[in-house]
């Protein structure tokens, strides 16, 4: 479980993230939902310290993150794997060596028994025929894909992504969304996606915070996501004339 | 803080090594031919223009071979050959840098927990410290031979002439004082295009500024590092 505790943060004086607080369960798909600006990004940046919060902590598992040491911060860094919004795959490397690059570098396995994994994950994924394949050389919802397996090969215990349906097509979208959820549920990992994609809150939004100008304004899951009475949630929720008519009808 | 940073934190040391041979894969071997082409070019146009400037007939043909010598040593081999060091694997160091930070890739190396500044940076600076000293030597070589070839075929100065010039009152402190330099140079270069790289922000057209200040500053901070040596050491 990863909990966030009061988080702020402000960039040149301007409030970006004004004290977030929230627990994101293990073996749930837990999302960050809200429109662009509101500060998603920056919170999962906040959590994974890539940014460092100006107040607030974060704790992984009950171990404090925000003010460790470099040696407790790069134990449980090596725990998470990421999936970045265009994939952050390497360029110099095959899709095989970026799946196999954190065996690479985090483990003392032998060659044999990373290659077993790397296509084992990249099964996972559904590429099982693109190992010799470069990043140029695949699609975005591809690149994607071989960015979860190489989220997923070192055995992580959490897992974020960063709007993983941004550019992609509605089929792909939903075949990256499932794919999130099926690896949360079946390795039982702590998984935070940020989105704004109303089609991934319907499908895997097990827990849902929903930010609005850097506040925390709504916390909840897909159950009761149309039944809120957040005036700003319902404007995000119920932007397109289908759903509008759909929370009309009932 | 970028230069302490490379040292904190690191890999093992078989990650560097491998990435090191890369690197001087990259930044030496692919570099060999047009510092041949630059550096004979260069021999071959001092000889020519040290000997349309020396018209006294007192003073010996040989002359022309010790000032190819002395120039190339001290001066063009070292120098000039950083500057196209600069443009060409600075450059490329930049833009490689820049590219990897844009697209998050450099990200990517922070969340799995690796120190990205030493497992990207590190293994550039070491190799361009091992390849550009070589390249140097190289270039040292073929800009005399250059000199060699143009002096005899159009008929400057006679093979024997160019020998002992080359030979005569030679100074052994002045390739100890052009390897002092190759090893100043390929720090500078690496470490600045480097810095300029891995802190690039924005898009496309700031990976393209990063590379042209890469190359700019470098060659800015060669010329002056190249003046302060010279009073320093000469």
């Amino acid at each position: 479980m990863i909990e966030i505790e009061n988080i702020h943060k402000a960039y040149n004086g301007t409030p970006i993230l004004n004290g977030i607080s929230g627990k994101f369960e293990q073996g749930k798909t837990n999302l960050i939902l809200g429109a662009s600006g509101t500060g998603k990004s920056v919170l999962l940046k906040c959590i994974v310290g890539l940014t460092q919060p100006d107040e607030g902590r974060v704790l992984y598992d009950n171990r404090e993150f925000t003010t460790a040491n470099k040696t407790v911060k790069t134990e449980i860094r090596r725990e998470i794997g990421m999936l970045f919004q265009g994939g952050a795959l390497f360029d110099s490397k095959n899709v095989e060596q970026n799946v196999m690059f954190p065996l690479d570098i985090l483990t003392k396995m032998p060659l044999d028994e990373k290659l077993d994994r790397v296509n084992f994950c990249l099964k996972r994924v559904g590429l099982e025929d693109t190992n010799k394949k470069m990043p140029s050389e695949i699609s975005g919802g591809m690149k994607k894909r071989v960015g979860i397996a190489r989220a997923i090969v070192n055995s992580s215990r959490y897992l974020f992504c960063d709007e993983p349906n941004s550019g992609l097509d509605p089929q792909t979208s939903i075949l990256i969304d499932n794919l999130i959820k099926e690896i949360t549920e079946e390795y039982d990992i702590t998984t935070i996606v940020v989105t704004h994609d109303m089609n991934s809150v319907m499908e895997i939004g097990d827990n849902i915070l929903f930010l609005y100008k850097g506040n925390k304004l709504w916390e909840g899951n897909n159950q009761n996501i149309v039944d809120s009475d957040v005036e700003e949630l319902n404007d995000f929720v119920f932007a397109n004339k289908m759903m509008r008519g759909l929370k009309e009808n009932s | 803080m970028f230069l302490g940073s490379l040292f904190i934190n690191r890999e093992s040391f078989s990650t560097y090594f491998k990435l090191t041979i890369e690197e001087c894969s990259l930044i030496g071997v692919n570099s060999i031919i047009l510092v041949a082409i630059v550096s004979s070019f260069m021999g071959a146009v001092t000889t020519l223009q040290t000997a349309y400037n020396l018209i006294n007939p007192l003073i010996p043909d040989y002359v022309i071979s010790l000032v190819v010598r002395d120039m190339t040593i001290l001066e063009l081999a070292p120098t000039i050959i950083a500057i196209i060091f600069a443009g060409k694997v600075g450059s490329s160091m930049a833009g490689g840098l820049g590219t990897m930070r844009i697209t998050e890739q450099i990200d990517a190396l922070e969340v799995m927990g690796i120190n990205s500044s030493s497992y990207l940076v590190l293994p550039k600076v070491i190799a361009s410290i091992l390849m550009y000293p070589l390249l140097v030597i190289l270039a040292g070589i073929l800009s005399i031979m250059g000199g060699y070839l143009v002096g005899s075929l159009a008929g400057i100065i006679s093979p024997t002439d160019y020998i002992y010039g080359i030979r005569f009152d030679f100074n052994e402190f002045t390739v100890m004082f052009a390897l002092i330099k190759s090893f100043v140079f390929a720090f500078l270069v690496s470490t600045i295009s480097s810095y300029k790289g891995f802190y690039t922000s924005g898009g496309a057209l700031e990976v393209g500024i990063a590379s042209t200040q890469a190359v700019t500053t470098s060659v800015i901070a060669i010329l002056f590092a190249d003046y302060f040596l010279a009073q320093l050491l000469l």
